[in-house]
């Protein structure tokens, strides 16, 4: 559904993003994540026909997003990051005049159709100046996905809603997302963690990693580490772990705490559980400890040196 | 083509919430109806001329559009850009063109509901005057007025698309249909091309001369109308380029 090759923004001499490639089938739900700045928005804004690339090609539904602008902007539901919505305008009003622009026949009854779908439906005569941060953004969404749009971008699309909304939001993005394709872009991981198929991580116009969640969780860390209490004897505990085939590190933590690092291919985890125990050693506790999504991100988007590429244009 | 309408249409109701039409409206109804009022009282007075409409329009009009124009048109673009709804707007399946030419419609339909009101004073004075008003003369100078009013709000639907900012855009729409209109002055001690040149550039002589002295001459109406065209192609090339910046 959505095809991006070798894409490439700058903005003057600053490069937004940096031959960014990647794909997105219908039903998925890819995440963009990334710290502010890391090009996640120009993206979204050169997918939704808003602007043009610098290089690259990009493709939404078989339409190139330069050349075929228009058909790209009628299968694509953009959320840009900023709600964009006049406040002089009724709920109602605003959203009819989307499905105008959008020639969406029974344009009323889609608007409230869309309406129930955002919870706004006691809100419709409402001005949009009035509505607070979270009703915005859900006019917002409504606004998306008023004409049933394939594709849906979503820049940030749970920002500024309350916990309740939170959930909604991201279960009407999952449901969407069973049978469309949704492209969001968030800061919040625990999110990406949850609604998304495949998360990209984005840092400085680069992909720095792309996969599922989980997969990145295990992959990037390469190894698992499992916690071990014991009741005592940790120094004599350590030299018989190091023995385990398959055992690639073992330190001590605390008075009674062992932590040992396998590979992540590999569960080992009863055989060393058998030789402790067999040791004669009291095991109260063992526990695997996974990076969390957090870390990753930490992990990858800290370095903090400017990318090859940017050096050699400020020279 | 649709979508012109859709825009139009929100363009036109956008400018009575502001109130900007209501009081626009209001000064352009109340000062032609000063001067036409005038008009007749000098004519009753010095019994020397026939009192018409366009010699009130001759006086006041240009005056008056130096201002209602830039209020009209100042939002239609640099609010948009302003609020972030260009954003919208541009990534809606809607050209350019549509965006631009909708914008102007509804500035244009604006204007034509206010000189419709105006046509109250040539029905009152057709009956002061006999053997009545000279049609075909009134019909020209309000289409001299519906042409000259297209080519100055397209001027300000351009301007509007290169600002962001409201007061920017009013006062450079100002500034450029000033220019406009004083372009013909040099030519009055001048000879030549350039005179010629000056003269028929000018917004002001295609309609004092030909429009509102009774005139219609395709000459004029061409002039205007790619005026309009030429303004509300700065319009979309602006759009396009602030796209690719």
């Amino acid at each position: 559904m959505i095809k991006v090759s070798k894409l490439t923004k700058d903005y003057g001499a600053r490069r937004a993003i940096d031959n960014l490639t990647f794909k997105a089938e219908r039903g998925e739900i890819i995440g963009f994540l990334g710290p502010n700045g890391a090009g996640k928005t120009t993206t979204m804004r050169i997918l939704s026909g808003y602007m043009p690339p610098t290089s690259g090609k990009a493709e939404i539904g078989g339409f190139d997003v330069v050349d075929q602008s228009l058909e790209v902007r009628k299968i694509v539901g953009y959320l840009p990051e900023t709600v964009p919505l006049y406040q002089d305008m009724t709920v109602f009003e605003f959203l009819k005049y989307k499905a105008d622009l959008h020639h969406i026949p029974d344009a009323e009854e889609r608007v409230d159709e869309v309406l129930e779908m955002v919870d706004l439906i006691d809100r419709s005569d409402g001005y949009i100046a009035a509505l607070s941060k979270g009703m915005r953004q859900r006019v917002g969404i409504g606004q998306a996905l008023l004409h049933k749009p394939e594709v849906l971008i979503l820049d940030e699309p749970t920002i500024g809603l309350d916990p309740a909304q939170i959930i909604e939001v991201r279960n009407l993005i999952k449901r969407i997302g069973k049978e469309r394709t949704v492209m969001l872009s968030t800061h919040i991981l625990s999110e990406a963690q949850q609604v998304c198929d495949r998360v990209l991580i984005l840092n400085k116009g680069h992909i720095v990693a792309e996969d599922t969640p989980e997969r990145l969780q295990s992959r990037l860390s390469g190894s698992q580490r499992v916690e071990l209490k014991l009741r005592k004897g940790v120094e004599e505990a350590l030299a018989l772990i190091k023995k385990v085939h398959g055992v690639t590190s073992v330190s001590v933590k605390d008075d009674n705490l062992l932590e040992f690092e396998m590979s992540a291919n590999q569960d080992i985890r009863p055989n060393v559980a058998k030789a402790v125990i067999q040791g004669g050693f009291d095991l109260l506790e063992m526990k695997q400890n996974t990076l969390s999504l957090e870390d990753i991100f930490l992990e990858l988007t800290r370095d903090e040196t400017p990318h090859p590429a940017l050096k050699d244009r400020t020279e | 083509m649709r979508n012109v309408w859709t825009i139009a249409k929100r363009e036109f109701r956008s400018l009575f919430i502001v109130q900007i039409a209501t009081i626009t409206l209001f000064v352009f109804l109340l000062t032609i109806g000063f001067f036409f009022y005038i008009e007749i009282y000098s004519a009753v007075q010095t019994q020397q001329y026939i009192p018409s409409m366009q010699t009130s329009f001759q006086l006041i009009v240009f005056p008056l559009l130096f201002f209602a124009v830039p209020a009209i048109t100042m939002r239609s673009i640099a609010e948009e850009k302003r609020t972030g709804t260009l954003e919208f707007l541009l990534t809606a399946p809607v050209r350019d063109w549509e965006l631009i030419i909708g914008k102007w419609l509804g500035g244009f339909l604006l204007f034509l509901v206010a000189l419709a009101v105006t046509l109250v004073y040539p029905i009152i004075l057709n009956f002061l005057v006999k053997p009545g008003i000279d049609m075909g003369a009134m019909l020209a100078g309000y289409l001299g007025l519906m042409l000259l009013a297209s080519a100055m709000i397209a001027i300000g639907v351009a301007i509007s698309s290169l600002f962001n900012n409201l007061p920017a855009s009013f006062f450079a729409t100002l500034g450029v249909i000033i220019i406009f209109w004083i372009i013909a002055s040099p030519a009055q001690s001048m000879q030549g091309v350039g005179a010629d040149i000056l003269r028929n550039l000018s917004l002001t002589t295609h309609l004092y001369d030909t429009f509102l002295a009774g005139i219609i001459d395709l000459k004029d109406i061409v002039y205007y109308i790619s005026f309009t065209i030429f303004a509300l192609f700065i319009g979309k090339t602006a759009i396009e380029i602030r796209r690719w910046g």
